[in-house]
């Protein structure tokens, strides 16, 4: 079985039809618990990109070798070992980020957004096709963690990457920790309004 | 037996346990010590009335930690209160309350002679204050931000929420205890710490098939309540993060123990408490657009706030 989307159709989907987070509602911890700045979300949306496609691509490959019975062991061994050579690399590399991030590198592992994707996606598909699938999904990832970080940041401190953009704080509200949960929310319900009134629009 | 009296006879035993100990007080010059209010504070009790000049000399009192006896802690000044016969010994640094400390006391009777003791805090108590810290100041849910596709996905009915609560905290202690296993065993003695994620989702994966495997054949009944919950058990952060921070922070089996089982209280905790908050919530009038998943943030943010009160507290 093929599917019949471009490769471009595919990454398209990731990001908005199918986004991660406000589409799926999959992996919300990070998104309440480190999506602070725009740089902490663009940072664990590298990870999770670099763990989805690679985690795809080797369910891909490797998919009639796996038995069907022992499928979802498999897949958690994969993701887990990609999740260690990030986590690896970004300690190498990137000390005061990775710091910053805690223990949520680690606890990639635990996305059901990449479970799920292997399971509905890359063990049916070609390599080729699952690797774009994964790059859709982990950008999804990226823009959602982002834009919840863009708002946050700007909203909370008034600044974006950390420039001054405001002048001012408008809210330091958001940039607590508890925060994120009503920053989802609101978030969530403001692209419901735009759906509902999309549709009203249309309708009359 | 059935299932609600022998929690509540296990709730039961378990309180005893924790509380049944009481602290054996030395008898002779001593009658008590305590650590004090502040945390450069240490309190010791004569059991007999002492000249003041006498108890407030610093050079009457010899304190170090158990495991540094090399390192004696300075003495800034010390305050005898006659009436309650006691001797509060502040220190220059605060004082580690988690260690034991060595107090010697120089007898005011006898010159020469002295009297030493030792004093820590009851292990009982900081093993119940790991438990508390994980069911409530460090709760998963609302503090750590760790579960929440779980969180969210299974509050909706009450039924639902105790069923996945206790099959989790079930998971979570065996697989934590084993995680403390191979990672105190295997992993520490032979140098495999990058080896950490595989082994411990490994073992979170073979535990809850176990789980189902013995469920299954042991207790029917229970695993067609509770046998849909446990392949979720997998999407769950919290089952991960608790490993990984027994193995950060070095926790012995008794402190892997109490964390996971707060854990896993924890997360019951916040499911019931959830889920008895959304059967309300779809008789309540809601905006359309906040129907379903965003009212359902909101709420837990609230609940979040709620439990930022818990932050700072200390019983034992």
């Amino acid at each position: 079985m093929a599917t019949d989307k471009t490769n471009l159709q595919l990454v398209v989907n990731g990001i908005l039809n199918e986004n991660p987070i406000f589409r799926l509602v999959l992996s919300m911890c990070p998104a309440v618990g480190i999506s602070t700045t725009v740089m902490n979300g663009f940072m664990l949306g590298i990870a999770v990109l670099f763990v989805q496609v690679f985690s795809s691509c080797t369910i891909s490959l490797f998919k009639n070798v796996i038995h069907p019975r022992i499928r979802i062991p498999t897949y958690t061994l994969t993701i887990a070992t990609w999740v260690t050579v990030i986590d690896m690399v970004l300690a190498a590399y990137l000390p005061e980020a990775y710091a910053k991030m805690g223990i949520f590198i680690k606890l990639i592992v635990a996305f059901a957004i990449i479970t799920m994707r292997l399971e509905m996606f890359a063990c049916k598909e070609s390599v080729t096709a699952s690797f774009w699938d994964g790059i859709g999904m982990g950008l999804g990832f990226m823009a959602g963690m982002m834009s919840l970080g863009l708002v946050r940041e700007l909203l909370g401190m008034g600044t974006i990457l950390g420039y001054d953009v405001l002048g001012f704080k408008p809210l330091l509200f958001f940039v607590l920790p508890f925060a994120g949960f009503f920053c989802v929310g609101l978030m969530m319900a403001f692209f419901n309004y735009i759906e509902l009134a999309y549709k009203r629009a249309k309708r009359a | 037996m059935n299932i609600p009296t022998f929690i509540h006879r296990a709730v039961l035993t378990a309180v005893f346990v924790l509380l049944a100990p009481v602290l054996c007080q030395a008898e002779g010059l001593i009658s008590g010590k305590r650590f004090g209010t502040a945390a450069n504070e240490l309190i010791v009790a004569f059991a007999s009335a002492v000249d003041k000049t006498f108890a407030e000399d610093v050079t009457h009192y010899r304190v170090y930690e158990e495991q540094d006896p090399d390192i004696r802690l300075e003495l800034a000044a010390v305050r005898y209160n006659a009436e309650a016969k006691s001797a509060t010994l502040t220190f220059k640094q605060p004082l580690n309350t988690r260690l034991a400390h060595i107090v010697t006391v120089s007898n005011p009777t006898q010159s020469g002679a002295a009297e030493t003791f030792r004093l820590a805090k009851p292990y009982l108590g900081y093993l119940l204050s790991i438990m508390i810290s994980a069911l409530l100041i460090n709760n998963f849910v609302f503090t750590k931000y760790l579960g929440l596709c779980v969180f969210f996905g299974t509050s909706k009915r009450k039924d639902t929420a105790k069923g996945m609560g206790i099959t989790f905290t079930i998971v979570m202690v065996v697989s934590a205890l084993m995680s403390w296993f191979f990672y105190q065993f295997i992993l520490k003695p032979y140098h495999l710490n990058f080896l950490q994620i595989v082994i411990f989702i490994g073992l979170v994966s073979l535990t809850v098939q176990a789980v189902d495997t013995v469920l299954r054949k042991v207790n029917p009944a229970l695993f067609n309540a509770f046998g849909v919950y446990l392949v979720l058990v997998i999407a769950n952060c919290v089952i991960i993060a608790v490993p990984l921070i027994l193995a950060d922070n070095e926790y012995n089996f008794l402190e892997s123990l109490m964390l996971s089982l707060g854990a896993g209280g924890g997360f019951l905790l916040a499911l019931y408490m959830m889920s008895s908050v959304r059967e309300r919530m779809e008789l309540a009038n809601i905006p359309p657009t906040f129907k379903g998943v965003p009212i359902a943030f909101i709420v837990a943010g609230q609940f979040a706030l709620a439990f930022l009160g818990f932050s700072g507290l200390s019983l034992f």
